[in-house]
């Protein structure tokens, strides 16, 4: 037996406690004072019902997005040599490492009327439906009057969710995909399988559970998110509105026991997040261990 | 020695390649190397490129005039600060988290495991909130912090004028929270692998507790206690939602360098704001250049526990 287990389980335990656990009790306390008519008030008046649905809305749309494309640049990065790869490679942690506030300042920078994605889209958007109108035709109702924007509207949003929820898929999905035996593709391609069959029935089946892991992690952690989302949205309430920062309004405006409230629903939402990652991670690694 | 060897390979190397039917077609290829490209391009290249550009874009005067101004000055000080409390206490725990979770097998140790990795799982805004409820001027502790009513703990807090909420300690005990997981995460996976074996020939060879975890364990961990300690820096340096909650936006005062980006952005001071979001976006290249770094070196292991 090694030394030092009672001491640094010790510390461990206090210090955890200190932190985080300690803090964390004093958002249940502080709602379990309320009456249940109270609680309910607080986290289901239509305000916070339409930020639950814009939160969990646009998480899930982003970590879905995120799921597609981070399957592929995993791939991408895992099975094939392009020049630059190795700098790619480093800037996909780039979300995790950028602080949230620098992250939400260039995002909204760039896809505000004025920068440099947005600008061209508002632009081009706003000719395309003045010439569509000229010419009578009916394509112009897609299109909406004051062209497309992106920043402060609820598409910036899951924008901003994608941006820090991408190293996650990618993460995940890499270290499995670096360890797959090349002979199973060789079976199945001996067997007479295209290529398509291999990927649909070999590869992909053994990167379901990290991809399903990769896309919780993201999904929870872009339920959190508020730094890089109260730059890109405009915060109307009904609207543009996430719950965290519905959380922090009512927090400034002194509505304590209301925004605890609704803190704790978020929480419990982020702690059933938690368990399902547990699961599938789980899940994976029984995969990864009966796979021959 | 590597020489000759990689020679032989590419001399063995047939002229059409025998796994063509493992890999996909050329045009597949490009076209999903192409679209990863644009992928990459446009959600991690284009942000960073744009907070140079705009910081850049009035020119370098106005870029050193924005950071030396007494606010921005200040901010970058209360950040440092910030960093140098909670980096070490954090770094501390994890290598004692690490120690007790990898090197023993003891009941209710995969809760424990949860338990570590719980602040990630939280919402910033409500790591700033749970503070708030205690040591706010209406939380558990607030009537003992700023009012004289219960005059023994209360004048005594008085006496030294603690202020928590709305001052640098809760700035502090949010960052804590917030870059809590990050050093055990890192060290936990690692610690595991390696296994016990040294430590206990070292403890077979005569040495005691401190001997062993300074000459065997720390050499062995120190690249992967290294990142997770890069990782919690630059965390502790950028965190904005949980800080912005207990601050109170003192200017100069309770600002930290993201808050003061915050401030400048509302202000319509871009370039200001850019610059000094330059010097985060900085702190995340140089962190990134030393993930890749010790990859590069000591290979994926020690930097496995990103996530």
């Amino acid at each position: 037996m090694l030394p030092g287990f009672g001491l640094t389980l010790g510390y461990s335990l206090t210090y955890l406690g200190l932190i985080v656990l300690i803090p964390l009790s004093a958002a249940f306390l502080k709602t379990s004072s309320l009456t249940w008519s109270e609680f309910v008030a607080a986290t289901c008046n239509p305000r916070v019902i339409a930020s639950y649905k814009l939160s969990f809305g646009a998480s899930f749309a982003a970590a879905s997005v995120n799921s597609v494309f981070g399957l592929l640049a995993a791939w991408v990065l895992t099975r094939y040599q392009f020049p630059g790869k190795k700098i790619f490679d480093a800037m996909v942690d780039l979300p995790f490492a950028l602080p949230t506030a620098v992250a939400g300042i260039a995002l909204t920078t760039i896809y505000s009327p004025k920068g440099w994605i947005g600008g061209p889209l508002y632009d081009y958007s706003l000719q395309l439906r003045h010439w569509l109108d000229s010419k009578g035709s009916n394509l112009v109702a897609l299109l909406p009057e004051e062209g497309i924007r992106i920043s402060y509207t609820a598409f910036g949003i899951f924008l901003a969710l994608t941006f820090i929820g991408l190293p996650f898929v990618v993460r995940t999905l890499q270290p499995v995909m670096e360890d797959m035996e090349p002979e199973l593709e060789e079976v199945s391609a001996t067997l007479g399988a295209s290529r398509w069959q291999t990927f649909t029935r070999v590869l992909f089946p053994a990167l379901l559970p990290p991809l399903l892991t990769g896309f919780a992690l993201a999904f929870a952690r872009a339920l959190g998110e508020y730094g890089s989302v109260v730059f890109i949205a405009s915060n109307m309430p009904y609207k543009t509105e996430i719950t965290p920062l519905l959380i922090y309004a009512q927090l400034d405006q002194n509505k304590y026991s209301q925004a605890t409230a609704i803190a704790v629903v978020l929480l419990v939402a982020s702690f059933c997040m938690l368990l399902v990652i547990n699961l599938l991670q789980r899940w994976a690694q029984s995969r990864a261990g009966s796979s021959p | 020695m590597a020489g000759p060897a990689t020679s032989l390979v590419k001399r063995a190397r047939p002229i059409v390649p025998l796994r063509r039917s493992t890999t996909e077609p050329p045009w597949v290829r490009r076209l999903l190397t192409g679209i990863a490209l644009v992928f990459f391009v446009l959600f991690l290249f284009v942000p960073l490129a744009e907070v140079f550009y705009e910081a850049f874009r009035k020119g370098v005067g106005l870029y050193f005039d924005a950071l030396s101004t007494h606010d921005a000055w200040e901010a970058i000080k209360l950040t440092l600060f910030v960093a140098v409390i909670c980096v070490p206490l954090n770094t501390i725990f994890g290598v004692a988290a690490a120690w007790a979770i990898a090197k023993y097998r003891f009941p209710c140790r995969s809760l424990l495991l949860t338990l570590v990795d719980l602040p990630f799982a939280v919402s910033p805004v409500i790591a700033g909130l749970i503070y708030v409820l205690i040591f706010g001027a209406r939380g558990w502790w607030g009537p003992y912090m700023n009012a004289g009513d219960h005059p023994w703990l209360g004048s005594w807090l008085n006496g030294y004028d603690i202020k928590v909420i709305f001052a640098v300690p809760g700035i502090v005990l949010a960052t804590l929270f917030v870059s809590f997981p990050f050093v055990a995460r890192e060290l936990i996976p690692l610690m595991e692998a390696q296994g016990n074996d040294e430590e206990y020939a070292a403890l077979t060879l005569g040495a005691n507790g401190w001997q062993t975890f300074w000459r065997v364990t720390l050499p062995n961990i120190k690249w992967g206690l290294f990142y997770g300690v890069i990782l919690c820096n630059a965390r502790t340096m950028g965190e904005f939602g949980a800080v912005s909650v207990v601050s109170g936006h003192i200017r100069g005062k309770t600002n930290t360098l993201p808050l003061h980006i915050e401030v400048l952005y509302n202000d319509y001071q871009m370039s200001a704001a850019f610059a000094c979001a330059s010097l985060l976006a900085f702190l995340a290249m140089i962190t990134l250049a030393l993930k890749s770094f010790i990859e590069w070196r000591h290979g994926r292991a020690h930097t496995k526990a990103a996530l």
